[in-house]
C-alpha cells in the first residue's frame, strides 16, 4: 500500500544476490492497522520485556525504565525522610541525647545525599523516561541500553551508599562534603570515599539519561511535531537534560580529584602544596547550583503540563515559557558562588554573582505570571493534581523570594549556614519539585496503572502536606535569625531555640501522616480498586492520553502526526498516523530536529543482558578502587571486558537490521 | 544449582557479609569514652608500666591498629607532644626512624607501647604519668601505621600540609623504607 | 554560653546596616508576594469551575489575550525595577560594610581549631599582646579587626549581633572588621561544619567600656596568679604534672604547651569548652574529669582522678582570674 505518508523510498544497497533465507518466507506485518490485528498482536510481542529473571534483568522499555526508576527514588526517598523525622525529633528539644554527633552527622549527610542524588533527579528523570516518548509519539527512547544501564548503576550505588550506613561508614561530611573535612588528613576512615564513590555513580547515571532524553527529544518526535509544537514538559525535559551533560561531568571530576588526594596522595586541595581548599566548594557548587535547577525545571514541566488540562485551555504565552525555560537553564550556571559568599573572595566578583542570582528571578517570575494567567482566562477543574499545582505557587513563591534575599551578597553574610537557608531550601524544593512532582503522580497514575487515586484521599494528603510543611519549615526561617546554624546535632537551653524546634517538629509529623494517607491511597488503588479508568480520564490533549491505560507495550500502534500543540484538543481530532513501520522487530521513525520531518528509520536495541553486566563491572571497579590503589587500574578490567562484549558487533543482526531497512 | 552448593553459597555469602561488617564497624567505630583505665594522675615519671599493662596495652593496640579514629588521634598526637622533634615525621633524626623495619628494642605492639610509656635510654622521654592509657596506646598504633604495621584500610592517608613522607596507608611491611639519619649520630640505628 | 545572638537585635553598625537591608527586602519580598497570591486568588475566586469533559477553549480572545499579555508584561517590568533597586540596595549595603573606619583598631589574631577558638590579641605589638581563648573581650565604639586562620578544616566566626560571618579556610587568610556600639554579651557560633563538635564551637564577644577594657587588658597580659590556698597550690602541681601541661599554657608556671586554649585567665571566662559547660567549680571538676561527657569528640581526653585531686585542680584553675 502506498500511502500518501509512506517514506521516501531508498536507494537499495548494491549487494550479490543471496541465497534464499528464511526470513523470505516470513509474512511481513506492518503496524499501522488498528489495534486488534494480527499486526497488533505481534507489535505487542515484540514490544514486550522477556520473562523470567533474565528478561527483568536485560529489560529496556522506556515504560519498564521509568517506572522503575520512579519507584526506586520514592524508596530512597522514604529512608532519607526517615533520617529527617529522626533529626527534627533530635532538635526539638535542647541537649537532646536521643541521637549523638557521630551519628546526627552520618544523617544529615546521609539525608541530602540521598534526597538530591537518589531521589529529586532521578525521580526527575524517571518520569522524563516514561512520559516523554509518549508524549513525542514515539516507542522508545533513543538509546534504551543507556538507560538501562542507567538504572542498574543507579541502584548499585544506592544500594553501596546505604549498605556503607549501616557499617557505620555513611558519609559524616555533609551532601557538599568539603574539604578539608572530607580530605586525606580530616576525613578519617572510609565514608567519605563512599561518597565521592556515589557522586561517581550519580553522575554516570545522571549523564548517561540525559544523553538518551536529549537525543530522543531532539530526533524521535512525532512527524509535524516541530520544536515549536512540542509540549512544554518535553522542553522542560530537553533544557534539563543538556544541563545535566554540562554540569555532571564536573562533580564526578572534583569527587575523583578528592578520591585521588584520599587514596593517591594527590595535592589539588592541599593549600602547602600548592593545592586549594577552595577549589573544591568552585568545582562541587559549579554543579550544586544547576543541581537544583535539574529538580527545579522539570517540575516546572509538570506544572506546564498540567495547567492547561485543569483550566480547559492552552497555555497562556507557550513560546514566552519555553524562552524561560531555556534563559532559566543557561543562567543557572552563572550563580554558584552564591554559596560562597562567607569565603574571602574579592566582594566586586561576588558582587556580580549578586546580579546574576537576582536575575534569573525574572524568567521563574515570567512563567509564574504566564500560569497565572492561565489559571485568570480559564474554566478551572478542582482535582488533586490542580491543588498541589496551587500549593506550589504558594510554598514556592515564598521559597524564590527567600532565594532573593540569600542572593545578596550582604545578608547572605548573616544567613549563610543558618537555619535560614534550611527553610529556603526545603521551601523551594518541597514546593518547587515535590508538591509539583505529587500533582504529577495524581495526574499521569491513571495513565501508568489504568487506575484513579481516591479523590478524597488525595485532598486530604494535599491539605495535610501543605499545612505540614509550611509548619516544619517556616519557623527555620526566624531560627535562622535568631543565630541557629545548620548542621548542629544539639544545642544549650540558653539559646532559646526549643519553641520553634518542636513547633518545626509537630509540623514535621503532620507532613508524616500526609505522607502515610498518600502510601495508603496507592496501596489500597493499586491492590484493592477494581474500576480501570479510561485512556484520558483528565480530558487532556498532549499525546500520552491518546492510548490506552495502561499504554500498550508498543505505546502506538501507528506512530501519530501532529499538527498542533494539544493534537487530542485539535479541531476534528485531525491525529494522523504513520504507516509501515515494522511490527516484528522494534523499529521507530527518527525525524529533523527543528521542523521534525520523517527523517530515517530506526531500529531499537532489543533487550539484552549486558547493560546489567557493565553497571556490575563497573560497581567492582568502583569498590575495589576504595579498597586498594591498584585497584584504580586491575579494576578497570571488568568494565572493559563488559562493554566490549556489549558493543561487538553481531554479525547475523547486522545482516539482519540491513535486509529490514532495504524493504520498501 | 544444587541443593547442597545453594546452600554453601549462602553460607558464604552470609559470612562475607558478616565479615565486612564486623570489619567495617571495627574500622570506624568513633569510641570518644576510651575503655578505662585513664591516665594516672601521681606524678610517675619513673613509673615503670606493670606487666599487666603492658599487656591490655598490646590487645588494645591490636585493636586500635584496625580503627582509623584511633590511628589518626594518634597521629594528632604525634604531632601535638612534638614527637617530630627527635623522629622527624617518622625519618628519624635524634631520635631512629620509625618508617624503616629497624628496630631497636622490637616493633611488636607491647614494645611499641612500652618504648613510649617508660622511655629509652639515649633521649627517649617516659610519658607514662604524663598523659592517659588510651593516648599511648593510641601513639602505639600510629607509630606502627609508619611502619606499614597497622591496617592499611585504618592507617591515614597524606597530610594537609607539606609533603615529608610517603602517606602511612602506603607504607609496606613487606617493602620498608631504608632511611639514613641526616646527621650521624654514633648511636645504633 | 549566654548572649544575644540575634540578627534583628544589632548592636553595631555591620549589623545595623544589615538590619537595615534585611527590613528592605523583608519589606519587598512581602508586598510582592502578597500582590502575586492576591491576584492568584482572584483568578481563582473568578474563574468559572468545569468539569474533565468540559471542552477545552480553542479560540482565539483577542482583547483578553490582550490585557493579559500587558499585565504579564506590567509584571515581569516592575519586578525588574524592584529586582534593580534590591540589588542597589544590597550592593551599597556591601559597600558600607566595608567602609567601617578602622583608625585605632584593636587587632585581633583568630585562630579556629576543632572546636575551639584561639585568640591572640594585637599580635604584632611584643609588649602588649596576650593569648585566649572563646572569649573576646572589645572596648564599646572601637573598631575591632579580627584576622582569621584556621588550623585544620574551615570553621566560620559568626556574631549575629554584630556582623556577619566570614570563613576561616586553611591556607587562606581573612579579615572581619565588627564593632561594638552598646554594652553588653554577644553570643557567636561557629557557622561551618566543622566536625563532631561544631555544635558547640561558640564563642562570646564581650562589649565593655573602654576603661574596662582596658583593665580586663592589662589583667590578660599579666601572668597567672600565685596559688594561695594549699589547695591551690595542691592544684598547680598537679596541673603541671599531668596530662593538663601537655597541651595548655599558664603563663608564669612550667605548663607551657599551646595545643589548647591558654588557660592563664581562665577563671575570667564564664564558660569552658567553647560554650560547653558554665565555668563554676563542680562542672570544671566535671569537665576536667570527663570533658567527653559533655562534648563527645572533643580532643581534650578524661582524666582518671581521685575527686580531691579535681577539685584541687579546679580550685587552683577557679583562681586564675
Amino acid at each position: 500500500m502506498d500511502d500518501a505518508r509512506a517514506l521516501p523510498s531508498r536507494p537499495r544497497p548494491r549487494r550479490r544476490a543471496r541465497k534464499a533465507q528464511a526470513s523470505d518466507r516470513r509474512e511481513l506485518l506492518r503496524d499501522g492497522a488498528g489495534a486488534g490485528s494480527r499486526a497488533a498482536v505481534e507489535l505487542e510481542r515484540t514490544w514486550q520485556d522477556k520473562p523470567g529473571v533474565r528478561g527483568f534483568l536485560s529489560a529496556n522499555g522506556h515504560k519498564t525504565i521509568g517506572l522503575r526508576f520512579v519507584v526506586t527514588a520514592f524508596v530512597f526517598a522514604g529512608l532519607a525522610g526517615v533520617m529527617g523525622g529522626l533529626m527534627r525529633h533530635q532538635l526539638a528539644t535542647a541537649d537532646s541525647h536521643l541521637v549523638g554527633p557521630d551519628f546526627y552527622n552520618q544523617l544529615f549527610s546521609m539525608h541530602g545525599t540521598t534526597m538530591m542524588f537518589l531521589f529529586a533527579v532521578p525521580v526527575m528523570q524517571g518520569f522524563a523516561l516514561y512520559i516523554v516518548p509518549l508524549m513525542i509519539g514515539t516507542r522508545n527512547t533513543a538509546f534504551p541500553r543507556m538507560s538501562a544501564c542507567a538504572y542498574w548503576l543507579y541502584l548499585f550505588g544506592g544500594l553501596l551508599l546505604f549498605g556503607a550506613f549501616a557499617t557505620n561508614t555513611g558519609p559524616d561530611a555533609g551532601w557538599f562534603a568539603y574539604v578539608p573535612l572530607a580530605g586525606p588528613q580530616y576525613g578519617i576512615g572510609k565514608r567519605a570515599d563512599f561518597w565521592n564513590m556515589l557522586v561517581t555513580y550519580s553522575e554516570a547515571m545522571g549523564l548517561m539519561v540525559a544523553v538518551d532524553i536529549t537525543t530522543t527529544i531532539l530526533k524521535l518526535r512525532a512527524p509535524g511535531m516541530t520544536l515549536r509544537q512540542m509540549p512544554l514538559f518535553v522542553w522542560a525535559s530537553l533544557v534539563t537534560s543538556v544541563m545535566i551533560i554540562f554540569a555532571m561531568p564536573l562533580v564526578m571530576l572534583g569527587a575523583n580529584l578528592v578520591q585521588f588526594d584520599r587514596m593517591l596522595g594527590t595535592h589539588f586541595f592541599n593549600p602547602a602544596e600548592g593545592g586549594d581548599a577552595l577549589l573544591w566548594q568552585h568545582l562541587f557548587w559549579f554543579f550544586g547550583h544547576p543541581e537544583v535547577y535539574f529538580i527545579f525545571i522539570p517540575a516546572l514541566g509538570f506544572v506546564s503540563a498540567i495547567i492547561p488540562t485543569f483550566a480547559r485551555r492552552p497555555m497562556f504565552g507557550h513560546d514566552a515559557i519555553v524562552l524561560s525555560l531555556i534563559t532559566t537553564g543557561f543562567l543557572s550556571f552563572g550563580l554558584w558562588v552564591h554559596h560562597m559568599f562567607a569565603t574571602n573572595l574579592p566582594e566586586l566578583g561576588k558582587s556580580f554573582f549578586t546580579a546574576m542570582s537576582f536575575m534569573i528571578a525574572i524568567p521563574t517570575a515570567m512563567q509564574i505570571f504566564c500560569w497565572i494567567a492561565t489559571i485568570a482566562a480559564g474554566r478551572l477543574v478542582m482535582r488533586t493534581p490542580f491543588l498541589f499545582v496551587l500549593g506550589f505557587f504558594f510554598i514556592l513563591m515564598i521559597g524564590g523570594l527567600t532565594g532573593i534575599m540569600l542572593g545578596s551578597v550582604p545578608l547572605d553574610l548573616q544567613v549563610h549556614d543558618t537555619y535560614f537557608v534550611v527553610a529556603h531550601l526545603h521551601y523551594v524544593l518541597l514546593g518547587g519539585a515535590v508538591f509539583p512532582l505529587f500533582a504529577a503522580l495524581y495526574y499521569w497514575f491513571p495513565k501508568v496503572t489504568g487506575k484513579m487515586l481516591s479523590e478524597r484521599l488525595g485532598k486530604w494528603h494535599f491539605w495535610l502536606f501543605f499545612v505540614g510543611v509550611n509548619l516544619t519549615f517556616f519557623p527555620l526561617h526566624v531560627l535562622g535569625l535568631e543565630g541557629m546554624p545548620r548542621r548542629i546535632y544539639t544545642y544549650g537551653a540558653e539559646t532559646g531555640w526549643q519553641t520553634l524546634n518542636f513547633v518545626s517538629a509537630v509540623g514535621q509529623v503532620i507532613n508524616d501522616v500526609g505522607t502515610l494517607l498518600f502510601a495508603i491511597n496507592l496501596i489500597r488503588t493499586i491492590f484493592f480498586t477494581k474500576e480501570r479508568a479510561s485512556a484520558d480520564p483528565w480530558g487532556a490533549g498532549t499525546l500520552e492520553w491518546s492510548v490506552a491505560s495502561p499504554p500498550p507495550k508498543c505505546n502506538f500502534f501507528a506512530l501519530p502526526v501532529v499538527s498542533s500543540r494539544e493534537p487530542l484538543w485539535a479541531p476534528a481530532a485531525e491525529v494522523t498516523h504513520v504507516q509501515g513501520l515494522s511490527a516484528q522487530i522494534r523499529e521507530g521513525l527518527t525525524t529533523t530536529v527543528i521542523d521534525a520531518l520523517p527523517d530515517t528509520r530506526y531500529a531499537y536495541p532489543a533487550p539484552e543482558i549486558w547493560p546489567f553486566v557493565a553497571a556490575l563491572s563497573v560497581t567492582v571497579w568502583l569498590v575495589w578502587s576504595i579498597w586498594s590503589v591498584p585497584g584504580f587500574a586491575w579494576g578497570l578490567i571488568p568494565p572493559a571486558l563488559a562493554f566490549l562484549l556489549w558493543y561487538w558487533p553481531n554479525k547475523k543482526e547486522a545482516i539482519e537490521e540491513v535486509e529490514w531497512e532495504g524493504e520498501p | 544449582m544444587s541443593s547442597r552448593c545453594r546452600d554453601r553459597a549462602l553460607v558464604l555469602a552470609v559470612a562475607g557479609v558478616a565479615g565486612a561488617l564486623t570489619a567495617a564497624c571495627e574500622r570506624e567505630a568513633r569510641d570518644f569514652l576510651p575503655p578505662r583505665p585513664g591516665a594516672q594522675v601521681a606524678p610517675a615519671a619513673s613509673a615503670p608500666a606493670s606487666a599487666a599493662a603492658i599487656a591490655l596495652a598490646a590487645a588494645m593496640v591490636g585493636r586500635y591498629e584496625h580503627n582509623a579514629y584511633a590511628i589518626s588521634a594518634g597521629k594528632r598526637l604525634f604531632a601535638w607532644y612534638n614527637c617530630s622533634g627527635c623522629h622527624a615525621n617518622g625519618g628519624g633524626g635524634s631520635g631512629p626512624a620509625l618508617m624503616d623495619d629497624v628496630w631497636i628494642y622490637g616493633g611488636d605492639a607491647g614494645t611499641v607501647y612500652l618504648t613510649i610509656a617508660n622511655g629509652r635510654p639515649n633521649g627517649m622521654p617516659a610519658f607514662a604519668g604524663r598523659i592517659p592509657e588510651d593516648q599511648l596506646w593510641q601513639l602505639a598504633a600510629y607509630v606502627r601505621s609508619l611502619a606499614g604495621l597497622a591496617s592499611a584500610d585504618a592507617a591515614p592517608n597524606r597530610d594537609d600540609a607539606f609533603l615529608t613522607r610517603t602517606p602511612e596507608s602506603f607504607a609496606d611491611p613487606a617493602k620498608p623504607e631504608t632511611v639514613k639519619p641526616a646527621v650521624a649520630t654514633g648511636r645504633p640505628q | 554560653m549566654n548572649g544575644v545572638h540575634d540578627v534583628l537585635a544589632p548592636a553595631g553598625p555591620q549589623a545595623l546596616a544589615l538590619f537595615h537591608l534585611w527590613n528592605a527586602m523583608l519589606v519587598a519580598c512581602v508586598v510582592v508576594f502578597a500582590l502575586t497570591m492576591a491576584v492568584l486568588a482572584v483568578a481563582l475566586w473568578r474563574a468559572p469551575r468545569a468539569g474533565e469533559r468540559t471542552r477545552p477553549d480553542l479560540d482565539a480572545h483577542p482583547r483578553r489575550e490582550a490585557t493579559l499579555r500587558r499585565s504579564v508584561v506590567w509584571g515581569i517590568a516592575g519586578s525588574s525595577v524592584l529586582l534593580v533597586v534590591l540589588l542597589f540596595a544590597s550592593f551599597f549595603a556591601d559597600r558600607a560594610l566595608s567602609a567601617l573606619p578602622l583608625a585605632d583598631a584593636v587587632h585581633i589574631d583568630l585562630v579556629g581549631h576543632q572546636f575551639w577558638w584561639e585568640a591572640h590579641y594585637e599580635p604584632n605589638s611584643p609588649e602588649r599582646t596576650f593569648a585566649t581563648a572563646n572569649e573576646l573581650h572589645v572596648p564599646v565604639g572601637r573598631p575591632v579587626l579580627i584576622r582569621l586562620r584556621a588550623d585544620d578544616v574551615i570553621h566560620s566566626l559568626w556574631v549575629p549581633s554584630l556582623g556577619g560571618k566570614k570563613d576561616l579556610i586553611p591556607g587562606r587568610e581573612s579579615t572581619l572588621a565588627l564593632r561594638a556600639d552598646r554594652a553588653g554579651t554577644y553570643r557567636g557560633q561557629c557557622a561551618e561544619f566543622c566536625g563532631y563538635q561544631h555544635a558547640k564551637m561558640a564563642l562570646v564577644v564581650v562589649a565593655e567600656p573602654p576603661a574596662d577594657y582596658e583593665r580586663w587588658r592589662a589583667a590578660q597580659r599579666a601572668p597567672a596568679r600565685e596559688p594561695a590556698t594549699a589547695q591551690e597550690r595542691r592544684g598547680l602541681a598537679l596541673v603541671e604534672q599531668t596530662s593538663c601541661a601537655m597541651c595548655h599554657a599558664i603563663h608564669g608556671t612550667r605548663a607551657r604547651a599551646r595545643r589548647a586554649p591558654d588557660l592563664t585567665h581562665v577563671a575570667s571566662r564564664g564558660w569552658l569548652g567553647a560554650g560547653a559547660v558554665e565555668n563554676t567549680p563542680e562542672l570544671r571538676a566535671e569537665w576536667i574529669a570527663r570533658a567527653q561527657k559533655f562534648k563527645p569528640g572533643v580532643n581534650m581526653p578524661p582524666l582518671d582522678a581521685a575527686p580531691d585531686d579535681l577539685a584541687a585542680m579546679s580550685a587552683y584553675l577557679g583562681s586564675l582570674r
